[in-house]
């Protein structure tokens, strides 16, 4: 009977306040992979995950979940290249024109956003950490192979959930030499010495395509990524904004600007008689 | 991609010349919606930051489809007013009750490290706090945008604005909820001052594009305020009252303002 009492009487003032533990849960940073993340009280929580806020499926889903985008990187003898567009969007709304789309995951690793922002910010942050963690139990830098390694595994172990991301990791480290790797939420991972991820990525490639080579100096590397998201922002309506380009090199990356595409696209035009399809008469 | 944010045009509103096309819908996986938690309560929130405040706004009305079930329902919490230093608030749009719990769960949060760390949190640390939190309901999400705004450690007026899942990023202003589609183009031109170009530098591709500069508060108060009664004008789901917080260094002011009712 004491015990009985005891389970359902608690003596005042306890209770009323977050216990330890759920002032421990409140302050947690990163959720461990037990999946701490809420489950609606359902049997199938990712159909309807997708029936709220998957925009492609369901065009009236209620969450619109910012998309849309075009991002670029590649390899050549300088280092690596980066290159962003920096608009996101919500079906037909553009959300903002000012997204940072390359993500400094420390100051030698870079990582690309496309899919999800939400996705691509936490999960790259959370790598962050865990490089960081590396660093400090190893006392050495972590590898691109095996950054990217932790991000593949870790966008695997939620395979199935909703999760939406195209990402690449650049990075330069002794051991290596410039590598790039593209991972995608499927839990896909490639090397590769170029890459271009989303909506606009076929525009994208078929600037990088046809003026591509390793041996690119610099300057001519720096121009054709810019050129590239350029064409992207040109045909694809999911992208536009700022260019954002980036250069990573051993001693760590170096940024070129966060620069508006409007004045690059006339500049482009008008000095180099590019995109002849449009006109430039004010009549 | 990316982040962010905010709000999707109103579903009867300005109309654009094309509709996205719908993917096939596989045959094979007819969709139920029995399980569907959440009402979108309408209004709009704005904010705005500058050298050194930041404004937050909301409209009070709160919706359920073409019913009004209050015209007093607060979208701006002062997160951790008990704290005579705190200079956040946040404003969250969408589903009021996802809203109040996220703003309760940021007031616990700031709260528990100003205990644990006997100093108030700074908006930066704040701001990813609340990106992860948002995050951590990432399979069944917070149906709010959110904008956090106050003030950074050198004084500056702090901004960060969020998607439903979390994604944020700094601004100079944002719009979001019901009517964001009507007042962030207004904002942009008028905060950002785009599309606004210097008076005779040129014609064509000579002209000067204006440099935007720090506003002053009257000047983001008046702006607040015709951002407001436009959208009153023309949307449905905003009206009835305004809701104002001016974040300074001195605190944190709340100003009400009177909105048409019809």
């Amino acid at each position: 009977m004491d015990t009985l009492v005891a389970q359902y009487s608690r003596p005042s003032g306890q209770q009323e306040g977050y216990s330890q533990d759920e002032q421990q849960e409140l302050l947690q940073l990163t959720p461990p992979l037990s999946l701490k993340f809420a489950l609606p009280p359902i049997a199938q929580p990712s159909s309807w995950l997708r029936a709220m806020t998957d925009d492609y499926s369901n065009p009236n889903c209620p969450i619109k979940i910012a998309h849309g985008t075009t991002t670029l990187a590649f390899r050549f003898q300088g280092g690596i290249i980066v290159a962003t567009d920096s608009r996101a969007t919500a079906g037909n709304w553009i959300a903002s024109q000012t997204v940072k789309k390359v993500i400094e995951i420390n100051n030698c690793l870079l990582g690309t956003m496309a899919g999800g922002a939400a996705d691509c910010q936490y999960w790259l942050a959370y790598l962050g950490m865990q490089c960081r963690l590396h660093e400090l139990r190893h006392k050495r830098r972590i590898s691109v192979a095996a950054a990217s390694k932790i991000l593949a595994n870790l966008v695997y172990s939620y395979k199935g959930m909703g999760l939406s991301m195209g990402t690449m990791c650049a990075g330069v480290t002794p051991q290596e030499g410039p590598a790039l790797y593209y991972i995608d939420s499927d839990g896909t991972r490639l090397s590769g010495n170029l890459f271009c991820v989303g909506s606009g990525q076929t525009f994208a490639y078929g600037v990088l395509d046809a003026q591509y080579s390793y041996d690119l100096s610099e300057e001519d590397a720096l121009d054709l990524g810019r050129r590239s998201i350029l064409a992207a922002t040109h045909r694809d309506a999911y992208s536009g904004g700022y260019i954002n380009l980036y250069h990573v090199k051993e001693s760590g990356w170096v940024k070129h600007g966060f620069s508006d595409t409007n004045p690059i696209f006339w500049k482009t035009k008008l000095e180099k008689g590019e995109f002849s399809n449009v006109t430039s008469e004010l009549e | 991609m990316a982040a962010i944010f905010t709000g999707a045009p109103p579903n009867s509103g300005p109309g654009y010349s094309f509709t996205q096309t719908p993917a096939p819908t596989s045959a094979s996986e007819p969709r139920q919606h029995a399980f569907y938690p959440y009402t979108d309560n309408g209004g709009s929130t704005l904010g705005i930051s500058s050298s050194n405040f930041t404004i937050l706004a909301g409209d009070t009305r709160s919706t359920s489809g073409y019913n009004i079930n209050t015209r007093y329902a607060p979208k701006l919490f002062h997160i951790d007013s008990a704290d005579p230093s705190s200079r956040l608030v946040l404003s969250v749009v969408g589903f009021a009750a996802d809203g109040e719990a996220l703003a309760e769960r940021l007031d616990t949060v700031v709260k528990m490290y100003r205990y644990q760390h006997g100093k108030t949190i700074s908006v930066g640390a704040a701001a990813q706090r609340l990106s992860h939190v948002l995050y951590g309901k990432r399979f069944f999400p917070y149906y709010v945008h959110a904008i956090l705004g106050g003030l950074d450690e050198e004084g500056k007026g702090a901004l960060y604005s969020y998607d439903p899942v979390g994604s944020y990023e700094r601004e100079q202003c944002r719009a979001a909820g019901a009517a964001a589609s009507l007042i962030m183009p207004f904002l942009d031109n008028q905060v950002n001052y785009k599309n606004q170009y210097v008076a005779g530098s040129g014609v064509g591709h000579e002209l000067q594009q204006r440099d935007p500069r720090p506003l002053e508060r009257k000047e983001v108060e008046e702006l607040v305020r015709d951002a407001f009664t436009s959208a009153v004008e023309r949307h449905i789901e905003v009206g009835d009252g305004l809701q104002m917080m001016v974040i300074t260094k001195e605190g944190v002011e709340e100003v009400y303002r009177e909105l048409k009712k019809d």
